[in-house]
């Protein structure tokens, strides 16, 4: 079981190699092989759910093998309270967005499956990694396939959005890189001290580097994490990203790659940039809080659906971000449950307009009214989806957002004026929603082309019960997802707001991750 | 009895999912409106066995808690879904179970026929689910579940027919329908939730519990008169309250929910969800006696409300118009009560208000039917030949909200008034005592036009009764209408005031913390009832004289004051002035300002700029350039060793 991590990493990775050896006719054994990869890779990390220790919020599950000597650098995986649940995440939502794709992707299958499969790897990568340099690969590696997606089945401008899509991800991570190599650099400065990229040994080493220095640090890190959330004003990439995506490119956009953003700062900003992370919080807190607002209102003037829900996004990973750096239990909690929240109430939105999109091939909203007739099963669900993203109480979204702004409020780093205007972004979050749901679902069809829809076929209800299922569970039960995550919460907070060390302890401490890594 | 209290709220859920879920294949009218009622009948009788056993057992032994699982916990915060029997919610309880299930039974004969009646069962059970969690809960935080849940139901059921055209009066004319009703309802009440929201967040931090029990014995111990974080909890909280039970500023959506089926109107926007404000203040009546800036500030919205809104109930001649105006007076009313900290007073004119309005709605539901959808009284007329149930019911609840004696609505509204009396706010009396004469002039105004007089209706109709089915609810109301204000019937008319003495121990915390001034003697008391009964009679004598003798005179009446006439025909413009000064600027903002402005010209101006410089740098360094992405990442990856070497190797 030691390295039940690592299969669930890779098994994607094979899984998408074998299929190199598929016959590209055989579009549905290509198919169903593909499907079936992804749902055994979730199978494996039902293993790694159960085997989880909730009461210890340190590193579990962890897989370390020496990769680069002379660097210090190797392959280190492992997952705690926060990875897992978006480890979790990240392989439930995979086989959907497969799934989906069943009949809208009609060339090039083989390659399309491969590009999944290996995005998935990407992204598991990505919430697994304990080494920087590692993370790092996984991060841009995921790129490719994710570009290609876009830039292959995308719409009729994919080539402009995969390279902005391209062009933005890549400015901020390289920034980035330069941070990774000058921390390594820094612990070889230590006394005794080596180049390193193990996260765990900088985890005590970033917190001494003087403020000057580590706020440079902090904000060429953050600074790519915000890009990918996207922080309000680095968003312009992602309506167009979505706009042009395929169906599951979007589901897993949104569902995925936008919580590698906001698990950077948690994972990365905040622990190893301590005293940096207070000095711009306020900042980072402000953006979020304008993100907000400005999705919503953005959100609400769109005429294509898809670019509404896309706006939405901006809104939501706007609460997401608050959360974090409100640096309290309860606003970290709700933010990780919010993360796993949007990827789940915005992926089936996202299937939904897929749906539509299927069977009219527009996503212009005036296109559309009273689907209510023709699609019953259809509008049921989208309504329940449009409630959760809502936050109605009762259904998983108000969980997230309510922990996320008590927990802003009760902050002791921001003012209560960031929480009472991130609050009124529920209002707007109804008329946006409800609004788009009036103009497609509500009043006669006025649009012969819709008299003849035909509503949901299994296939798509299978598609999107799964998710109905989470929706509803998070919003009533919420403990079993909390209860994850709690401990591991508890350090970040109390690692976020310690006072600064004095050094000769820190380099004390930072032999004991050394010690414990022989177990 | 008492552990059974869960089956109350999970019921009508099991209802909602039985008809939800399964409604279409079972395709019974029947057995989905049998589904449906009993399962409310059945919460009503558990209710109903609670409350006699509340009744054998000592005062301090009636407050029980029973907790179904910890809901939510993170941090501090630990929220169980737990659900509080007292005086309170068993009354609320009973309330709303009781007058939803004669609804229940009304609309098996009200939707007979309709295409999605095992939908609007499915809904009405979800409301009452949403409605008990609302009343039974133990903290706020399931509170707003509930809150928030009622809101949802009401959007869904007004907006039942969603393809119905809907004349809103001000806004889209001519094309809205009852989707833009729905959603109004939905966004103004979130506009209130919002401030529930911030005060819940603010009670945490105050006392780091969200259940009432800890709050309320907290506050009471510690928290000085005039705290002023106190004043701003029991204000947010009062505008979660304007929201719901459509008080000013946030009372607009309530006229526009009469888009919904009539039984809707009946059950949401009159007899239960409405109030929910109104209980929920008195629940946390403890935190406004601590606020007493917050109260004053209640009472004047609601005398302010009752007020306004029976003065624009005066020229409507949609029927459901009317009865909605009254109804967001009538909560106004309450409001005054609470305000004046007559907490007890309120409660029970929710409760009588609850009796009679159900059955006002509910008559005007049969006369809807009867009339082929027609819903202009101007257009009705001696329909008391041919419906002389509904006739009689429909007068007995109009003598009830006119406030005559011995109607309910009589000794409820009387003891509200009496209060602010007593408690020296004159002001507050005499506009109580106006709008009381307004309301028994409208109310008759509706009854005449309606039921008596010229039938000015083609006659292509042929009305007749409603169904039993239907009949048989409204006798039940009719009577409930006439007895149920023996409950309260004042000391100084000989009672015992026993609903009064029942809810004591609720609001004993707030009640030790105000300031009860007595200005009023048992001669003021008699002389304000008749005062108050005189005003009702003069109501009831100028509308039939008016509009069974003299419409001419109606005529030149509103031809004389014209603008005044025109002021509230148009309900003072405040939908405009809203749709004016909030709405679209918000829209046209966001739409020409921020996206086609701020996020496509500027930000993707410099995105896209720098993106054309980088493209003139490279287009002389091509050479280098392979021109497709992946080998870009290649370089990248490269790249990134290149510099890890000279790092070993330096």
């Amino acid at each position: 079981m030691s390295n039940l991590l690592t299969y669930i990493i890779f098994l994607p990775l094979v899984g998408g190699i074998l299929i190199f050896f598929y016959n590209r006719e055989k579009i549905r054994a290509i198919k169903v092989f593909g499907i079936a990869i992804s749902v055994l890779t979730f199978i494996l990390s039902l293993f790694l759910y159960f085997g989880f220790d909730a009461a210890n919020p340190g590193i579990q599950f962890q897989h370390k093998v020496l990769w680069i000597s002379g660097l210090n650098i190797s392959y280190n995986v492992g997952v705690d309270g926060l990875s897992l649940l978006l480890v979790m995440l990240t392989t439930f939502l995979t086989p959907i967005a497969l799934l989906s794709s069943w009949k809208s992707i009609e060339k090039r299958v083989k390659e399309y499956t491969i590009m999944m499969l290996f995005l998935e790897v990407g992204m598991l990568g990505v919430f697994s990694s304990l080494d920087m340099f590692l993370f790092y690969i996984f991060w841009e590696a995921m790129l490719i396939p994710m570009y290609f997606i876009i830039g292959i089945w995308g719409g009729g401008n994919r080539i402009y959005a995969a390279i902005k899509f391209f062009i933005y991800t890549m400015f901020g991570s390289l920034l980035m890189l330069i941070a990774i190599i000058w921390l390594g650099y820094y612990a070889s400065t230590q006394p005794n001290g080596q180049f390193t990229t193990d996260l765990l040994q900088l985890y005590s080493i970033g917190p001494t580097i003087p403020l000057a220095i580590q706020s440079w640090m902090f904000l060429a890190f953050t600074l790519s994490f915000a890009i990918k959330v996207p922080l309000f004003p680095f968003h312009t990439w992602l309506p167009d990203a979505h706009v042009e995506a395929p169906t599951a490119g979007s589901v897993i956009l949104a569902g995925v790659l936008l919580k590698m953003g906001t698990y950077g700062l948690l994972r990365f900003s905040i622990p190893l940039f301590p005293q940096a992370t207070l000095e711009f919080m306020p900042y980072i807190a402000g953006l979020a809080v304008i993100g907000i607002i400005y999705g919503a209102l953005v959100s609400m003037v769109q005429t294509d659906i898809k670019k509404l829900v896309a706006y939405s996004s901006v809104s939501h990973l706007g609460f997401v971000v608050l959360g974090i750096f409100a640096l309290t239990e309860e606003g970290i909690q709700g933010a990780i449950i919010q993360m796993v929240n949007h990827g789940l109430s915005t992926g089936a939105l996202f299937l939904i307009v897929g749906m539509i999109y299927e069977r009219r091939h527009t996503r212009e909203i005036s296109e559309f009214g009273g689907l209510a007739k023709v699609m019953p099963i259809f509008s049921t669900i989208f309504m329940i989806v449009s409630l959760s993203s809502i936050g109605l109480p009762g259904l998983n979204g108000f969980i997230g957002e309510f922990l996320i702004l008590l927990g802003a409020f009760r902050s002791p780093y921001m003012s209560q004026w960031f929480t009472i205007f991130a609050a009124t972004g529920v209002i707007f979050a109804a008329v946006y929603l409800l609004w788009v749901y009036q103009r497609v679902i509500f009043g006669n069809i006025t649009n012969p082309l819709n008299q003849n829809l035909l509503d949901l076929s299994k296939r798509e209800i299978a598609v999107l019960v799964p998710v109905l299922v989470f929706i509803v569970w998070i919003g009533i039960y919420p403990n079993t997802f909390l209860k994850q995550s709690a401990s591991t919460t508890k350090q970040i907070v109390t690692i976020a707001t310690q006072k600064p060390l004095p050094r000769l302890v820190t380099t004390e401490q930072s032999v004991k991750p050394e010690n414990t890594q022989g177990k | 009895m008492i552990q059974f209290t869960p089956y109350i709220v999970l019921l009508p859920f099991l209802g909602f999912l039985i008809n939800g879920l399964l409604g279409k294949k079972i395709n019974s009218e029947k057995l989905s409106g049998l589904i449906g009622s009993g399962a409310v009948g059945l919460s009503f009788l558990i209710a109903l066995s609670i409350l006699l056993e509340m009744l054998k057992s000592p005062v301090e032994e009636r407050t029980h808690i029973v907790t179904i699982f910890q809901w939510i916990v993170a941090g501090s915060l630990d929220v169980a879904a737990a659900y509080q029997i007292d005086q309170l919610s068993i009354l609320m309880t009973l309330v709303v179970t009781g007058v939803g299930f004669l609804i229940h039974v009304y609309s098996i004969g009200y939707m007979h026929g309709d295409k999605g009646f095992w939908r609007f069962f499915a809904y009405l059970n979800l409301f009452i689910f949403m409605m008990l969690n609302l009343v039974l809960a133990n903290n706020f935080l399931l509170m707003f579940l509930g809150w928030e849940g009622v809101g949802l139901c009401s959007y869904l059921l007004i907006g039942f027919w969603h393809d119905k055209k809907f004349d809103t009066g001000g806004y889209k004319p001519g094309e809205a329908t009852t989707s833009d009703a729905a959603k109004k309802a939905f966004v103004v009440n979130r506009i209130g939730d919002f401030g529930f929201l911030i005060a819940m967040f603010l009670i945490f931090n105050l006392f780091g519990s969200l259940t009432f029990e800890d709050v309320f014995s907290r506050a009471s111990a510690i928290i000085p008169i005039g705290d002023e974080t106190m004043f701003w909890i029991t204000l947010l909280l009062f505008l979660g309250a304007t929201g719901k039970s459509a008080q000013i500023p946030l009372f607009v959506w309530l006229p526009d929910a009469m888009a919904g089926p009539t039984p809707v109107s009946a059950l949401i926007h009159a007899a239960t969800m409405v109030t929910a404000g109104v209980y929920m203040v008195a629940r946390c009546s403890i935190l406004y006696a601590l606020a007493p800036a917050s109260m004053e500030i209640v009472a004047i919205i609601g005398i302010a409300t009752a007020f306004f809104a029976a003065t624009m109930g005066l020229v409507q001649n949609d029927i459901k118009k009317i009865l909605a105006y009254s109804t967001i007076s009538q909560l106004g009313y309450m409001f005054l009560g609470l305000g004046v900290g007559a907490f007890a007073s309120g409660i029970f004119h929710v409760m009588t208000h609850a009796f009679f309005k159900a059955l006002l709605f509910l008559g005007a539901g049969a006369v809807i039917h009867a009339m082929h959808e027609e819903q202009d009284i101007q257009k009705m007329g001696g329909l008391k030949s041919k419906m002389p149930t509904t006739y009689k019911t429909f007068f007995v609840a109009a003598l009830a909200i006119a406030g005559i004696p011995p109607l309910s609505g009589f000794f409820s509204k009387d003891e509200i008034l009496w209060k602010a009396f007593s408690q020296g706010s004159y002001l507050f009396w005499i506009l109580g005592w106006i709008t009381a004469g307004l309301t028994a002039f409208y109310m008759f105004r509706l009854v005449s036009l309606t039921f008596e007089g010229k039938e000015r209706w083609s006659h292509e109709k042929h009305p007749h009764e409603a169904p039993k089915v239907m009949t048989i609810p409204l006798i039940i109301l009719a009577i409930l209408s006439i007895i149920g204000g023996f409950v309260g019937i004042p000391h100084a008319l000989g009672g015992g005031n026993a609903i009064e003495q029942w809810l004591e121990p609720i609001f004993a915390r707030a009640n030790l913390h105000l300031v009860s001034g007595h200005h009023g003697s048992l001669t003021a008391e008699y002389l304000l009832m008749i005062l108050s009964v005189l005003v009702g009679v003069v109501g009831i004598y100028f509308a039939r004289k008016l509009y069974l003798e003299k419409p001419e005179l109606v005529e030149k009446f509103s031809a004389s004051f014209r603008s005044i006439h025109k002021l509230l025909w148009n309900k003072y413009f405040v939908d405009e002035v809203y749709d004016a000064a909030v709405v679209t600027p918000i829209v046209k903002g966001s739409d020409k300002l921020l996206w086609k402005g701020f996020d496509v010209k500027i930000i993707d101006g410099i995105v896209n700029g720098s993106a054309k410089v980088t493209a003139w740098i490279s287009s002389w360094m091509r050479k280098i350039q392979f021109g497709a992405v992946q080998n870009y990442a290649m370089v990248f990856v490269v790249g990134i060793i290149v510099i890890l070497g000279i790092l070993i190797f330096r």
